[in-house]
């Protein structure tokens, strides 16, 4: 298998294109994702008898095979962007979903109530105590619907949309093994970036983590 | 003052907490509530800041009803110190002092400038400030502790065993600190621990609860020591309770006398006068002089320590002053004894 280097050259612009539509549709899933699955983590750890609910349908979400979620979805958003963001995010929320409630358990209670002792209110106890606290637990998963989402992206081929995936499909019908190569070199390392950019996100978020004594 | 006026507490699960409990803390003084654990002693405290609501009965804070007030303006007003400080793991010692002012809307380089003020008033070092609380021991975690509730200027102060979790030389230390900031400050503290010894220690007034939420007696420490309501206050108090009474009283009024000269054993000083140690022919002890201020409780242990039975006495400087017996001693015990048990 040898790779055609003039072909890479020829179509730099190209492979730039579909590397960052395919890394947009995968942070777009993963932030909408995180929208959603906040509050619904805020329920779940709140009201526990919703919690196995909450959790239990994200699991059965999950189990989906990928390209049936891009099927069922076809009737009402067709061949579209939207279509593909919507189905990543909705693999994402079984990883965010779960850790952001283990995140929000994992906050010590005696914190939780030094926090209400002192005065502060319960919104202001969840946004300055609690999610800051969580972080960690909460990053953890971000990176792996992150890594989960930029591979996934690649399906919606199917649907004519993929990003990077696209490059398989052109490969595979020309029996020309080239762009097949440069996607999965290309995908791989917007995974890895994607994940130390993540990395380097939580150590500036969470300072405290750094300096241990 | 706080008070408490009928107050009862059921949990929902139908455990009584808290006990038809009327009870009035003073201002400016620190009311200690001991008992075993369960006896409602912790629900007690919670209630003056509404971490527990009363089932029935009014709680009073400087003449207000605290169920007609906002929670978190409530708990705003009032200073909190729990057990292992529980302090904010993911900010820096500064800012956690500052959490009340921040609440209250203080700007951010004003409420610093307070945490920092602050660090120093209860005995930390300034650069203790940009550290993380697990950066810190255990003992400077409780200072910030400490820090934190006063930083608002709090009138009122709760302290849910406060020093629990810290070794005993370290507790003594923040004890010592505690009653030199409350001389300072004059807070109304109520104070919640199962150790009887802190509770002489630091009360002003000792409110004795047994399980169930009654409470069985509230008092001065001597009052409580001298004339224990009931057996079972004085068995909680234990079996040395009168050796307890003797450390709330001081060895001012102790006679004394010159230090022996020629005997078997002798004071030995120094150029200042300040006593070294006891020596005979053929041997030296340690001398552990005292001052007006220390106990009774000490001079007596002193008292059966020295090899003459005389106690070293001496002032500000550690010069020494004078001797007392063991006889001198233990009649001044005995007499504050008497007069605690008859006292009105």
């Amino acid at each position: 298998m040898t790779i055609d280097w003039s072909w890479i050259g020829d179509h730099t612009d190209d492979l730039t294109t579909l590397t960052i539509s395919h890394l947009q549709a995968a942070l777009t899933a993963v932030f909408l994702g995180l929208l959603i699955s906040l509050p619904l983590a805020v329920v779940a750890h709140r009201i526990r008898p919703l919690r196995g609910f909450l959790l239990g349908a994200s699991n059965v979400l999950f189990t989906i095979p990928s390209i049936a979620i891009f099927v069922l979805l076809l009737p009402v958003s067709g061949l579209t962007r939207t279509t593909t963001v919507t189905g990543l995010t909705v693999y994402t929320l079984v990883v965010l979903l779960r850790n952001t409630v283990e995140g929000l358990d994992s906050v010590p209670v005696k914190v939780k109530e030094a926090a209400k002792a002192m005065g502060t209110r319960p919104l202001r106890t969840l946004l300055t105590v609690e999610i800051p606290l969580a972080l960690p637990v909460i990053m953890a998963g971000v990176r792996i619907a992150t890594v989960m989402s930029i591979s996934l992206v690649s399906v919606a081929t199917y649907i004519g949309d993929g990003g990077l995936g696209q490059l398989f499909t052109d490969g595979f019908q020309r029996n020309f093994p080239t762009p097949v190569i440069a996607g999965v070199v290309l995908t791989l390392l917007l995974a890895v970036v994607a994940d130390a950019a993540l990395v380097a996100l939580q150590y500036v978020l969470t300072p405290w983590k750094r300096r241990r004594a | 003052m706080i008070q408490f006026d009928a107050v009862h507490k059921r949990f929902p699960n139908g455990t009584t907490a808290v006990h038809d409990l009327s009870l009035r803390m003073p201002e400016g003084g620190i009311t200690v509530l001991v008992g075993s654990s369960g006896c409602g002693k912790t629900t007690t405290l919670r209630m003056i800041n509404r971490m527990v609501e009363p089932t029935s009965g009014t709680i009073r804070v400087g003449g207000k009803d605290v169920t007609r007030q906002d929670a978190a303006e409530l708990r705003r007003s009032i200073g909190y110190v729990i057990q292992q400080a529980g302090l904010f793991p993911h900010r820096t010692v500064l800012d956690n002092i500052a959490t009340v002012p921040l609440l209250l809307g203080w700007n951010r380089r004003k409420a610093r400038a307070r945490a920092a003020e602050l660090l120093e008033t209860v005995g930390l070092a300034a650069d203790a400030g940009k550290r993380y609380p697990h950066q810190l021991s255990g003992g400077q975690q409780q200072r910030v502790g400490v820090a934190r509730a006063l930083a608002a200027d709090p009138p009122v102060l709760l302290m849910d065993e406060p020093f629990g979790a810290v070794d005993p030389v370290v507790r003594t230390q923040l004890q010592d600190e505690l009653l030199r900031l409350q001389k300072e400050l004059s807070k109304t503290i109520v104070f919640v621990t199962h150790d009887v010894d802190e509770a002489v220690r630091l009360g002003d007034r000792i409110a004795i609860f047994r399980t169930g939420g009654h409470l069985v007696q509230c008092a001065p420490p001597a009052e409580l020591l001298a004339r224990p309501a009931d057996d079972f206050v004085a068995d909680f108090l234990g079996a040395e309770r009168g050796l307890k009474l003797l450390s709330l009283k001081t060895l001012a009024d102790v006679p004394q006398g010159p230090a022996p000269e020629g005997g078997t054993w002798t004071l030995v000083r120094d150029a200042q006068g300040k006593p070294l140690h006891w020596a005979s022919k053929d041997a030296e002890l340690p001398v552990r002089p005292l001052r007006d201020s220390d106990s009774l409780l000490s001079a007596l242990n002193e008292s059966v320590a020295s090899p003459t039975g005389l106690v070293a006495r001496v002032d500000g400087d550690g010069v020494l002053t004078g001797v007392s017996s063991r006889d001198d001693i233990h009649q001044h015990a005995g007499r504050a004894h008497t007069e605690a048990r008859v006292a009105a």
